[in-house]
């Protein structure tokens, strides 16, 4: 493409920057809203792998808990709300808002994962067994998720260039 | 009127519940409050016929929030619940949620302030107006320092012995009720009121605020769930940890939607301190004007619908 200079095309560049920032924001929030929801339904009260509290672990790892909990579904209405305005600005870029989820979701998964089960000992994935195929099969599949959200937002950047 | 039907015979397997004299005493002071939030539902229900009265309309649905409001109050306050609350930690905090979450949620959305305003003689509404401007409004009404009356109050109820203690003494009790309730109210205004707030943070602010004192709530419920409050059993500090976590879900989302809907929603008036105007007719707001100097009688609404359209 030929740059184009002027007043006009720079406000343009400028206002499809911000609504691509918009997207992947847009994706990360869901991203984390999405884990948060399937941990909660699906280990604590479907399979009930996970339990509400353990008394494990330290006050730092309770905190944590905590605030991704109270940071999880504040995203998720945040995202909603984010999407309604793309949609209306007619401003929706599938590839960054699905790359912004991956990566929102892959590093929550893997925070969950090594910070919050390992480091903090907050609680672990199932009691009663042999923890390490759960833990690599959760840890490697977040890392996979995380890349290939990267993967996505990075051919997102190149497309729009 | 099924008025003989109580009295009889309720008493399963002769398991007879009376019988203690200081509980009997609370519920007595709790019904005489209970009836004295009597006096709000008629008020409200005066303001609005003043209102309407004036030619000014007044939504059917804010004066249903403001009767579930108070009866969510009432209920905790006396009552069979209220009773059960004495003896069974569960009903204690299922009361919580109902008179610190549910009740505030729904009064403060009734928009009481912009209906007094509507309602008031224009004197008494300048001085309200005042009021709300003042210096003590605008510190209660800071998101930070209402948010440490109400959830860093739970706190101190639950994690000291303020909350043995208000189980023994009518007075304490009340005063906690009292709160609980009205530290509530402050925490709704002040992250996503309808009424006029002439010092409103900005939303970032309120969302964070919102995302902090809902962990210091979903933190508070996982220490009661391990470590129960004197004179409470550990299965009832289980049942009644996970009943505060899971409970207060649908108030947190709820305040979260409508703070989202005022930051990012449609209008996006990233000032809302809309005058008295502004509530009961989101539709013909006008979006950026009316934010300064509205006497309690202006004239904002009727030039509504000129179209803000962004850049």
């Amino acid at each position: 493409m030929t740059e184009s200079t002027g007043p006009e095309a720079a406000q343009g560049s400028r206002s499809s920057d911000r609504s691509a920032g918009t997207n992947v924001l847009c994706g990360v929030l869901l991203g984390l809203g999405l884990v948060a929801f399937v941990d909660e339904t699906v280990f604590h009260q479907l399979l009930h792998w996970h339990h509400f509290y353990d008394r494990a672990g330290s006050g730092a790892g309770l905190v944590s808990d905590g605030l991704f909990h109270a940071f999880s579904w504040f995203a998720t209405v945040a995202a909603g709300f984010l999407y309604a305005r793309l949609r209306r600005e007619h401003a929706v870029r599938w590839r960054s808002l699905v790359g912004g989820l991956l990566v929102g979701a892959g590093f929550f998964q893997l925070y969950d994962g090594l910070v919050q089960h390992k480091l903090l000992g907050l609680h672990q994935i199932r009691y009663d067994v042999d923890l390490v195929p759960y833990d690599l099969l959760w840890n490697l599949s977040a890392a996979v998720i995380l890349v290939a959200g990267a993967v996505l937002l990075v051919s997102a950047r190149s497309r729009a260039s | 009127m099924t008025g003989g039907h109580a009295t009889g015979g309720h008493s399963t397997a002769g398991h007879v519940v009376g019988g203690h004299a200081t509980g009997g005493h609370v519920v007595s002071g709790s019904t005489v409050v209970a009836a004295a939030l009597l006096v709000p539902a008629v008020a409200y229900g005066v303001a609005v016929l003043r209102a309407r009265g004036r030619g000014r309309a007044w939504p059917w649905w804010r004066t249903v929030f403001w009767l579930a409001g108070l009866a969510a109050a009432a209920v905790v306050l006396a009552g069979p619940l209220a009773e059960r609350a004495h003896t069974d930690f569960r009903v204690h905090m299922l009361g919580h949620l109902l008179l610190g979450m549910l009740a505030p949620l729904l009064l403060v959305w009734a928009a009481p302030v912009t209906l007094a305003m509507r309602a008031l003689p224009v004197g008494a509404a300048r001085a309200l107006s005042r009021a709300l401007r003042s210096a003590p409004a605008r510190v209660l009404t800071h998101p930070v320092v209402a948010a440490v009356l109400d959830v860093g109050g739970l706190w101190v109820l639950y994690r000291t012995g303020l909350y043995a203690a208000s189980t023994t003494d009518p007075a304490l009790h009340l005063l906690v009720h009292a709160h609980v309730l009205l530290a509530g109210c402050l925490f709704v205004a002040s992250i996503a009121g309808p009424d006029p707030a002439p010092h409103r943070s900005p939303p970032v602010l309120r969302a964070a605020v919102l995302v902090l004192a809902t962990a210091a709530h979903d933190i508070l419920s996982k220490t009661i769930y391990a470590d129960p409050p004197d004179g409470v059993t550990a299965a009832a500090a289980e049942a009644a940890g996970q009943l505060m976590y899971y409970g207060g879900l649908p108030v947190e989302l709820a305040l979260a939607v409508l703070l989202c809907r005022e930051w990012l929603g449609r209008g996006r008036a990233g000032s809302r301190q809309a005058g008295p105007h502004g509530v009961g007719s989101r539709r013909t707001r006008p979006h950026r004007a009316g934010s300064r100097g509205v006497g309690p009688r202006g004239t904002v609404l009727g030039r509504a619908a000129h179209g803000v359209g962004r850049p």
